[in-house]
């Protein structure tokens, strides 16, 4: 296949920009949503308005830190084994 | 009506072929074999045929019901896509042992008795091993090693277990077998191993990143899934499974948010999936099992979906690191695409495939008031779309700039890639035609909008993480590293105890050498009468006694001795014992 033009929308800050605040609103868009829709969890707690964002962002960033932590464990030179 | 064969047996005789075939027709012949063997699956009917006496037992190449036909259908579907993306590779060894290693998948899934598993079980080691080897560097080399290594250990409990369990319970069923003797422990290792349940897993994070392009894409489909439909036939419903499982959901994330090489990513991802499964099997209920199938099919198609994108992005590009790579998408805009669907996939993102296959494990898991387990499984689910579903596109596709400009992949790897991102699409959007082949009746909807709320605001928070902690530089960055896991306790202890060992026998027999040339020495000299004795042994020995094999030795060093004969020589040395020890028998016996 010829190399074609190169797509390059996302070099510019402006789209870039575009991208982050996109993603923003659909975040918000997301929490009213909750609060109007019916539930019927299995355990009570699922019920609880935003428990799956407060959950996910938790759980994110808790294993970002995890994981560093884990790093800091477990890391060691490429040659290691060799 | 067309009478069905053992749908392995199509690929197993098949792959003896290839070799013999050239260009055009060796790329029909690669794609007719699942077709044939689709259309062999679709004649067979639900029952238990093609049996073969042998010992005095009953071998049985057909035991078909609705779990074996699911895994049936997608191991050949998986085949299919696997052989249209390795149609441009040249080395035939590679086709054969692909082949070799699918219709070993088959067997396993279609036979009916513990002895024919055992075999095709081996035959899947053993094949899958040349997909590694194929690779041809130093590395891979070490890495087929150790993973066969694992999985000879692996098939020595399965063996063990079998010999035993036949023994105790005089019948070898390959039926619900749950865990109760030392035989069943032993058999419960085996396929663990395969399936793995930590802390046997590390063979499949140390071989799959170290192994040909087209032959992870084989890899991932089919030894860890065939082990899920065996467990999910011998040990449904065993608690330890459930919390085996969660463990699996959860630990390897953390792995995987720290591995530079994006296929050890993926890898750690699989047994992030496998542990949904294996959690599925533990809790053992009608819903669960169909969770364990439907995810499964899903996710076998996913997973190589993304083993194919990042292949061929090492394929094009012959990298395949976090820290080397970034802003492909700008001249592999289809590989991109095909990668984060497959990524969305794996994310269970609502309208993509993992979405209709996990949440019946997850819901299962919940309606039998697993809690804790449960809140693990959640947690995975948030974490396998932090490092395969954002992770794996934004390091190689967008991030920073590496500067490569590479080409879009060969034609038939985009096919294939298209292929099987079709299929995610579908079984997303359109659920139906898998629900209709799992074992159970299926009364489960997974589009229910607290359903999809719930799943959405876990995942896009958990981006939202991803977001904030990469712009404020929280985020660990990219490194070269080994990272350790369960196997430093194999492999540099292993390594320490060998020099353990080795270090005082060495010494002993040198010691020993010393003392005994001493001795020998001494008395050659002392006493008088007996250096004349000496002498003539001497005489006899190495004049008269050596004449005759000096002889023969002189004419026969024109043969060839150098060492790159060694492996030449060992065969007629093999041969000739094989010979003798027939002889033998057929004396003695």
């Amino acid at each position: 296949m010829p190399p074609k033009k190169e797509l390059t929308f996302l070099d510019s800050a402006r789209n870039q920009k575009r991208v982050r605040t996109f993603f923003y609103i659909t975040l918000v868009l997301l929490l009213v949503i909750d609060l109007f829709i019916p539930k019927h969890g299995h355990f009570s707690w699922e019920e609880a308005p935003f428990f799956f964002a407060a959950y996910g962002f938790i759980g994110c960033v808790s294993l970002i830190f995890g994981a560093k932590g884990l790093r800091w464990l477990v890391k060691k030179k490429e040659d290691y084994y060799d | 009506m067309i009478k069905p064969v053992p749908p392995a047996f199509i690929f197993m005789a098949g792959a003896l072929l290839v070799p013999l075939l050239k260009g055009r027709l060796k790329a029909v012949y690669l794609i007719a074999l699942p077709v044939l063997a689709f259309v062999d699956l679709l004649a067979m009917d639900n029952g238990t045929y093609w049996i073969v006496r042998f010992l005095n037992q009953d071998l049985i190449f057909g035991r078909v019901d609705r779990l074996s036909m699911v895994f049936g259908y997608v191991f050949v579907l998986i085949t299919f896509i696997g052989v249209i993306y390795a149609l441009h590779v040249k080395d035939d060894g590679q086709h054969v042992a692909a082949l070799l290693y699918a219709g070993g998948a088959l067997g396993v899934t279609f036979v009916g008795d513990l002895i024919s598993l055992y075999f095709f079980w081996e035959a899947m080691a053993l094949a899958s091993v040349f997909l590694i080897l194929a690779r041809k560097t130093e590395d891979s080399n070490r890495a087929a090693l150790r993973y066969f290594l694992w999985h000879f250990f692996g098939g020595l409990c399965l063996l063990a277990g079998i010999v035993l369990y036949a023994l105790e319970r005089d019948t070898i069923a390959f039926a619900y077998i749950g865990l109760s003797d030392p035989s069943t422990y032993l058999i419960f290792i085996g396929f663990c191993l395969n399936a793995v349940v930590f802390p046997l897993h590390v063979w499949l994070s140390d071989a799959y990143p170290r192994a040909t392009v087209t032959g992870a894409v084989f890899m991932s489909a089919l030894t860890t899934k065939s082990a899920v439909y065996i467990l999910a036939r011998t040990f449904p419903g065993t608690p330890f499974l459930i919390w085996a499982g969660a463990l699996m959901t959860c630990f390897p994330i953390f792995y995987a948010v720290i591995a530079n090489d994006m296929r050890r990513v993926l890898s750690y991802s699989l047994i992030n999936q496998v542990g949904f499964m294996v959690c599925g099997i533990g809790i053992g209920t009608q819903l669960a099992i169909n969770g364990v199938a439907a995810h499964a099919f899903c996710h076998i198609i996913y997973k190589a979906l993304l083993f194919m994108s990042t292949g061929a992005v090492l394929h094009m590009t012959g990298k395949v690191r976090g820290t080397d790579l970034g802003g492909l998408y700008k001249t592999m805009p289809y590989t991109a695409v095909c990668c984060m669907i497959g990524a969305a996939s794996i994310s269970a993102f609502p309208l993509f495939s993992g979405f209709i296959s996990k949440s019946m494990t997850v819901t299962a898991v919940a309606e039998e008031h697993f809690t804790i387990v449960w809140f693990m499984l959640l947690f995975a689910s948030a974490g396998v779309f932090h490092h395969a579903g954002i992770k794996v596109p934004y390091f190689i596709f967008f991030g920073h700039d590496s500067g490569i400009r590479a080409k879009e992949p060969p034609v038939n790897m985009r096919i294939a890639m298209g292929m099987a991102a079709f299929i995610c699409l579908f079984l997303g959007v359109y659920p139906d035609p898998l629900y209709r082949i799992l074992p159970y009746p299926v009364d489960f909807v997974p589009y229910t909008a607290f359903h999809v709320l719930g799943m959405l605001e876990l995942l896009m928070f958990g981006a939202l993480a991803f977001t904030l902690l990469v712009l404020s530089g929280y985020y660990p960055a990219e490194m070269r590293a080994v990272n350790l896991d369960t196997d430093w306790f194999l492999r540099l202890p292993g390594r320490q105890f060998i020099l353990f060992c080795q270090k005082p026998l060495q010494r002993f027999f040198e010691s020993m050498n010393r003392i005994l040339l001493g001795v020998v020495g001494t008395l050659k000299t002392w006493p008088r009468w007996a250096v004349g004795t000496e002498e003539k042994n001497d005489y006899l020995f190495h004049k008269k006694l050596t004449a005759f094999p000096e002889f023969i030795y002189a004419r026969a060093r024109y043969l060839k001795t150098e060492i790159k004969q060694l492996s030449f020589n060992l065969t007629y040395i093999l041969l000739f014992f094989v010979v003798l020890l027939w002889i033998m028998l057929y004396w003695t016996g």
